[in-house]
């Protein structure tokens, strides 16, 4: 075959893996700011704060890191509704979400990041697997390990979501809160305590898309930064709210910066993220698939 | 709606219809006085750090000036639109480089340099803004977060500006009606914070201010009653953007030698809202305060603490501040009062 041709199609078939992770990262915001109209800039923080603790936790007890990452997902759910819970006594209850919530979500961000230099240095970090170093080939198409079995497991996570999301009678209680917070309240339902635990699900799933992101590469506590530009593009492209658009815009993201990085170098793939989400915003800012309200 | 914020609306309405524009109810607003009053102090700060004699003196000076002007013009957007911008050490880099780009290529000094930055910065401004402003406030910020990682991306692979390997500027060792390059340095922030702090209390004081205040509290209602509102805040998203390149444009003439590692410095981007907010946003005191106050105490903490810690107390200030104090330090006097 054709060379160009050969690296074109592994550059989308390994961008549509990188897409796996990708909507990992994102799945978390399209709950917090797509359903709950929470802007948490700090996800990718929390993200990467998992991956921190993946590899800790991993190399201490010599687990595999995607086990680890679910594993301690409910520490993070934890943490989540403790976030929320400060969240909504100080901003959300008195209306002050624009300026000082937003504010408040930058700050949480900037300590997780120092927290992390201060605690670990600005050195990366890695925890590979020994699965790391084996590639699947399938006629002239690469299929790195390291790369598929974080796809797998975010697909895992995600349709996960999307089950109890579409089936649990909470799950639709999530839902409901995105729509109409007020009428879900004279239906005897406390919306704080659905968005609580939405909040709570969101960073669980920004924990195990650390651990995910860990065995792609290596992370350093300045990683969610250029992860930022990437979820939020995905999370407007995918029509903020849902589930399988946030999936689709994620590995059509992922193969865009794959393609983007195999011809004309790694280094321009955040301007990639960035340029996208101006285009998104200036273009489509109701997603991709999505109609205007 | 507060009550401020009606008379916000109702002070902008003639805006949209200049004809119809009454004489406004706000008290005097003493411009001469104050600009008077600005650059005594001014003079004043000049003539006691020359006294004092200490080359520290003008260091420190330089490090609390530069993040006046820095919070005064995020306050522009952030304090009286209620629009934040998260890339303040990105529109401040761009400054930076600015000014090294144009003395590598046409010799340029410091002074043509600074107007040059807010030229370049300016425009950054206003495309953002154009691109993200006539959505809800949210896209502008995550946009400004993200523009601050692809500048620097941008900068890194540049060549020209010294890459990841930073540029050098050799630093005369004397200008001379100054007794220091480090005095020269100092007066030229100073008359920078003047100016920023000056076109940050005429725009509180003018009917733009008030169309952004408006656009701040009720965004529809300012619209519906007539407010020109994405040019207001064009307006503003420009002079911020001008301003924090300004402040940055001096930086690699003060250092000697810039890499994009310190020009895109965390410190920048959360100095520029935490100093506001701890200070008071809205007001054009505020940032002030905030700036000199979190300045002076990072200056005097830098020498026993670590620059990390340093930063992670800014960041937790800002969190307690924002959730228990959301009026800063301005609005916790004027409520006693």
């Amino acid at each position: 075959m054709d060379p160009d041709l050969v690296l074109l199609l592994n550059g989308i078939v390994s961008g549509l893996l990188l897409g796996g992770l990708y909507a990992a990262a994102a799945t978390g915001l399209a709950v917090s700011f797509g359903m709950l109209d929470i802007v948490n800039i700090a996800h990718p923080a929390l993200m990467v704060m998992g991956a921190f603790s993946v590899v800790l936790i991993g190399t201490a007890l010599g687990l595999d890191p995607l086990l680890v990452a679910v594993l301690q997902a409910p520490l993070f759910y934890l943490l989540g509704i403790l976030i929320y819970g400060v969240y909504h006594h100080f901003f959300e209850k008195r209306g002050e979400e624009a300026l000082q919530g937003l504010a408040f979500f930058f700050g949480v961000m900037f300590i997780i990041e120092v927290g992390l230099v201060m605690a670990f240095g600005p050195e990366q970090r890695f925890l590979d697997p020994p699965y790391a170093f084996i590639t699947w080939r399938i006629g002239e198409i690469d299929l790195p390990l390291r790369m598929l079995a974080p796809a797998l497991l975010a697909l895992a996570a995600l349709g996960a979501l999307h089950l109890y999301l579409k089936r649990s009678f909470t799950g639709l209680a999530v839902a409901a809160v995105a729509q109409d917070a007020e009428a879900l309240r004279l239906m005897a339902v406390n919306p704080v305590r659905i968005k609580r635990l939405a909040f709570g699900l969101s960073v669980a799933l920004a924990s195990i898309a650390g651990g995910a992101l860990v065995v792609v590469q290596p992370v350093d506590p300045s990683s969610g930064q250029i992860f930022i530009g990437r979820v939020f593009a995905i999370c407007i492209m995918g029509g903020m709210a849902s589930l399988p658009g946030c999936l689709t815009a994620a590995l059509l993201f992922g193969v865009v910066e794959n393609v983007t990085a195999t011809f004309y170098g790694p280094s321009w793939s955040p301007a990639v993220a960035f340029g996208w989400l101006l285009l998104v915003l200036a273009f489509r800012p109701q997603g991709l698939f999505g109609r205007m309200a | 709606m507060s009550a401020a914020g009606e008379r916000g609306v109702e002070a902008a309405v003639g805006l949209g219809a200049p004809r119809a524009a009454p004489k406004l109810l706000a008290p005097s607003p003493h411009h001469a006085l104050f600009w008077l009053g600005a650059v005594l102090l001014g003079a004043a700060l000049v003539v006691g750090l020359r006294l004092i004699g200490n080359e520290y003196g003008y260091f420190a000076g330089y490090f609390i000036l530069q993040y006046i002007v820095l919070s005064s013009a995020w306050n522009i957007l952030g304090g009286y639109a209620g629009y934040v911008n998260f890339g303040a050490a990105g529109f401040m880099a761009a400054g930076a480089y600015t000014a090294i780009a144009l003395r590598k290529a046409f010799g340029l000094d410091l002074l043509p340099g600074i107007v040059a930055a807010g030229f370049v910065t300016g425009l950054l401004g206003l495309g953002t803004g154009y691109l993200t402003l006539r959505l809800r406030g949210v896209f502008f910020s995550i946009a400004t977060l993200c523009l601050a990682v692809v500048l620097q991306t941008l900068i890194v692979n540049w060549d020209y500006v010294g890459g990841s390997r930073g540029a050098y500027i050799v630093r005369p060792r004397e200008v001379p009606p100054f007794v220091s390059y480090g005095e020269y340095m100092f007066v030229v922030m100073l008359m920078l914070a003047i100016l920023a702090v000056g076109i940050s209390r005429t725009v509180e004081l003018s009917r733009l201010g008030r169309g952004l205040q408006a656009i701040r509290d009720n965004e529809r209602a300012a619209e519906a009653v007539g407010v020109p509102t994405l040019r207001l805040k064009l307006i503003a998203t420009t002079l911020c953007g001008v301003l924090m390149g300004v402040a940055g444009a001096p930086l690699p003439y003060y250092s000697g030698y810039l890499n994009p590692e310190a020009a895109f410095s965390l410190a920048y981007a959360v100095n520029a809202i935490a100093m506001p907010l701890i200070g008071g946003a809205g007001s054009w005191l505020g940032p002030v305060i905030g700036a000199v106050l979190l300045g002076g105490l990072q200056q005097a903490a830098t020498v026993t603490i670590s620059s990390a810690l340093n930063l992670w107390i800014v960041g937790w200030m800002l969190v307690i501040f924002v959730a228990l104090f959301p009026r800063g330090i301005i609005g916790w006097f004027r409520r006693r009062a």
